[in-house]
């Protein structure tokens, strides 16, 4: 890997965590209104960790991981706070500096490996390009590189292949594919979006050893995002929750399963079927649905739906709770935290 | 990996079926073609009660008494059976004809579709020299309307709501509404009588004789045909970018971090174009044929007005040849269309 000119001008409030997301906002006018899908998220992640972004649709996970590609970028979004990646500020940083960094220090992977893939080329040529854009080297080798690749992530038979296009693989193998594509160029941060929603069952838990396998094996600090807590189970060291564009909740994956303090991921816990738990036991869903985020609830977005609201005269509806600085565990949530606590042990522990 | 510098052709067997295929399906349709042709112009009138005389009348001069008429429906194989007329009909466009018309014997070389009525000629010799007129006003004007309206459109599609796509639009909603014998009569007065910029209309030079001059005659047809239907692909092609750049595809092209024109030329255009491509060949298979309005606009020597000429004058192997004729270009155009759409969308390979 040779070192990538560094465009941007390092400031001295710079961070030291390789990725750090600093008051990101994301939001999109439209004709009905101002649509705030991020608003205000702060995170940072160090290479060889893998943080779980989870959420429900809507809440701004994807938003945030497109931000920090820069594929929002010359679109109409309007987008404010900084984004840092190993010491470069991307969000003030021109469209052809993060085009650059793009698949080549950052990639990622899509949810849906068939429309995210060119139905028009075949796997391997869509792995060469990806490699040539940023290596500049022969269509052969680069094709060599290209079934190494596929040769990597488990593809049987990779130099025959290589030649098939998308409609041709299953879909466990298309993800495989666009995993390979995605690590090209050995990418420092990747990023996978919903990696496993469109595939079977069986299939899931293949990809999701892939994945850590190949963290471990290239390095790379992995943002995983995902609906589905049993995947961030599976593979996140630290775990960030949202909810209307903010995060709720903030914490390592060990903390958040063990004592989850915000009745949002209270809610996420208690819908999400498990193994070990009796089948007679109902499932508890989160009631109503996500907000609308042009017009989100006052104070807690959470509120409306959130069994605790104006808990012992807590001003839910009027003031934005916050994650609080500096914390290992963060969670925007006006209970006091003994009563969470207290609250989870009484209330929810005892239904999961 | 020793299998990675072979390249393995893309399976070749499946390929070649799916050519096969279609050449047989184009062989068939138009197999079906002659036979509709040839029921419309020899088996309906004798369902309508034409005798075997009555269709030799057609042959003769208005003065011929009924044995003339007879011997003329002999010789003509009128009395034979319906299926042996249409062989000797087949068998004259693929092999030729002689024609026994009284002391001498005349031959008609294949594609032999007759005399005409009129002029007496033969009618295939007519029908080349028209096909170079119709072909050089439908492959002209093809190449202007694939560059301006796909580009237009791309660049709408590119700036959407822009002052450049509203404007656009505007010109492409006159282009497909105005009809060309009015578009065509507007440019004429303009450009060839009040500026003599351009040929007044009714000259036609063949390229091989001078090119400047063929060219010439022609850019004035040219423009105003395309005009017509590159408004329809600009509008065609602005929706199939606008549809293709939002998918998904395109958003993983550009997670690579491919620059914003490969990613509009190579994953977006690719896949729109597809669409344009289907109807781009059905076009210009139908002007191929016979651009009927622009040819009689501009007077132009063409297969359009040779068929208006012929349905006038009742001038039946005229009429014959061309429609034979148009109906071959569309198939073969959308034989072209079927095999190109194999080769742009590999999906297409297997069903």
């Amino acid at each position: 890997m040779t070192a990538l000119p560094q465009l941007a001008v390092t400031r001295a409030d710079a961070p030291t965590r390789f990725l750090e997301v600093r008051g990101l906002r994301v939001h999109f006018p439209t004709d009905d209104g101002l649509v705030k899908s991020v608003d205000g998220v702060s995170f940072g992640l160090e290479r060889r960790r893998t943080l779980g972004i989870v959420g429900e649709s809507g809440s701004g996970k994807s938003v945030t991981s497109l931000a920090i590609m820069g594929l929002h970028k010359g679109g109409s979004a309007r987008i404010s706070g900084e984004i840092w990646l190993d010491g470069q500020e991307l969000v003030a940083a021109d469209q052809e500096t993060v085009r650059l960094l793009r698949g080549r220090k950052m990639a990622m992977i899509f949810q849906d490996p068939l429309s995210s893939m060119h139905p028009y080329y075949s796997i391997g040529a869509q792995i060469v390009e990806a490699y040539r854009i940023h290596h500049n080297v022969s269509k052969q080798v680069a094709r060599r590189h290209a079934i190494e690749l596929l040769d990597r992530v488990g593809i049987p038979q990779p130099a025959k292949r290589v030649n098939d296009y998308p409609h041709q693989f299953s879909g466990g193998m298309r993800q495989r594919a666009m995993i390979a594509m995605a690590l090209s160029n050995n990418p420092e941060l990747l990023i996978a979006d919903e990696p496993t929603t469109a595939l079977d069952v069986t299939v899931q838990a293949q990809i999701l050893d892939l994945i850590r396998d190949l963290q471990e094996e290239y390095g790379s600090a992995v943002i995983i995002i995902t609906h589905d807590l049993g995947v961030v189970a599976e593979l996140a060291d630290d775990i960030f929750v949202m909810y209307g564009g903010k995060a709720v909740e903030y914490g390592t994956a060990a903390d958040l399963f063990a004592r989850p303090e915000h009745p949002y991921t209270w809610g996420l816990l208690g819908s999400m079927p498990r193994m070990d738990r009796d089948v007679r036991d109902r499932l508890i869903p989160i009631k109503g649905s996500p907000p609308s985020l042009i017009t989100l609830p006052s104070g807690c977005a959470f509120h409306p739906r959130c069994p605790y609201a104006e808990l012992d005269g807590i001003p839910c509806k009027t003031v934005v709770p916050t994650l609080g600085e500096g914390d290992r565990h963060g969670v925007a949530c006006h209970i006091p935290p003994p009563k969470r606590r207290e609250l989870f042990a009484t209330d929810i522990a005892p239904h999961l | 990996m020793a299998g990675g510098a072979t390249r393995r052709p893309p399976r070749p067997n499946i390929v070649l079926r799916y050519v096969i295929r279609r050449l047989l399906a184009a062989v068939l349709l138009l197999f079906v073609v002659s036979v509709v042709t040839f029921g419309i112009f020899f088996y309906i009138p004798r369902l309508a009660g034409a005798s075997a005389e009555d269709l030799a009348s057609r042959y003769v001069g208005k003065t011929a008494n009924e044995a003339q008429l007879r011997v003329m429906a002999d010789k003509l194989g009128f009395y034979d059976p319906l299926y042996v007329q249409y062989g000797r009909f087949v068998k004259g466009i693929v092999l030729g004809a002689n024609y026994n018309t009284g002391p001498t014997t005349v031959r008609c070389p294949a594609p032999c579709f007759g005399y005409s009525f009129i002029t007496q000629n033969p009618v295939w010799p007519d029908l080349v020299d028209r096909m170079r007129v119709t072909g050089s006003l439908a492959v002209g004007a093809a190449i202007i309307w694939v560059l301006f309206g796909v580009s237009t459109g791309v660049l709408s599609a590119l700036r959407k709501g822009s002052i450049f796509d509203r404007m656009a639009m505007g010109t492409a909603l006159a282009g497909v509404s105005l009809p060309i014998f009015w578009t065509g009569l507007l440019t004429l007065s303009i450009f060839s009588y009040r500026m003599h910029l351009t040929a007044p209309g009714g000259s036609y030079t063949p390229i091989t004789e001078n090119p400047a001059e063929w060219a010439y005659d022609l850019i004035l047809p040219w423009i105003t045909l395309a005009f017509l239907i590159a408004a329809a692909y600009a509008r065609l092609t602005r929706a199939g970018m606008l549809e293709t750049m939002g998918e998904d595809y395109i958003r993983t092209a550009r997670a690579k971090g491919l620059p914003e024109r490969t990613v509009v030329v190579k994953h977006g255009l690719r896949a729109a174009l597809t669409p344009i491509t289907t109807i781009f060949g059905l076009d210009l298979g139908l002007l191929l044929g016979g651009a009927v309005l622009t040819e009689s606009t501009f007077s132009l020597p063409g297969m359009g007005k040779y068929a208006i000429d012929a349905i006038v004058n009742n001038d039946l192997p005229k009429v014959l040849g061309v429609t034979m004729v148009g109906a071959t270009f569309i198939i073969f155009a959308n034989l072209i269309v079927d095999l190109l759409y194999a080769v742009i969308d590999p999906r297409v390979r297997l069903s």
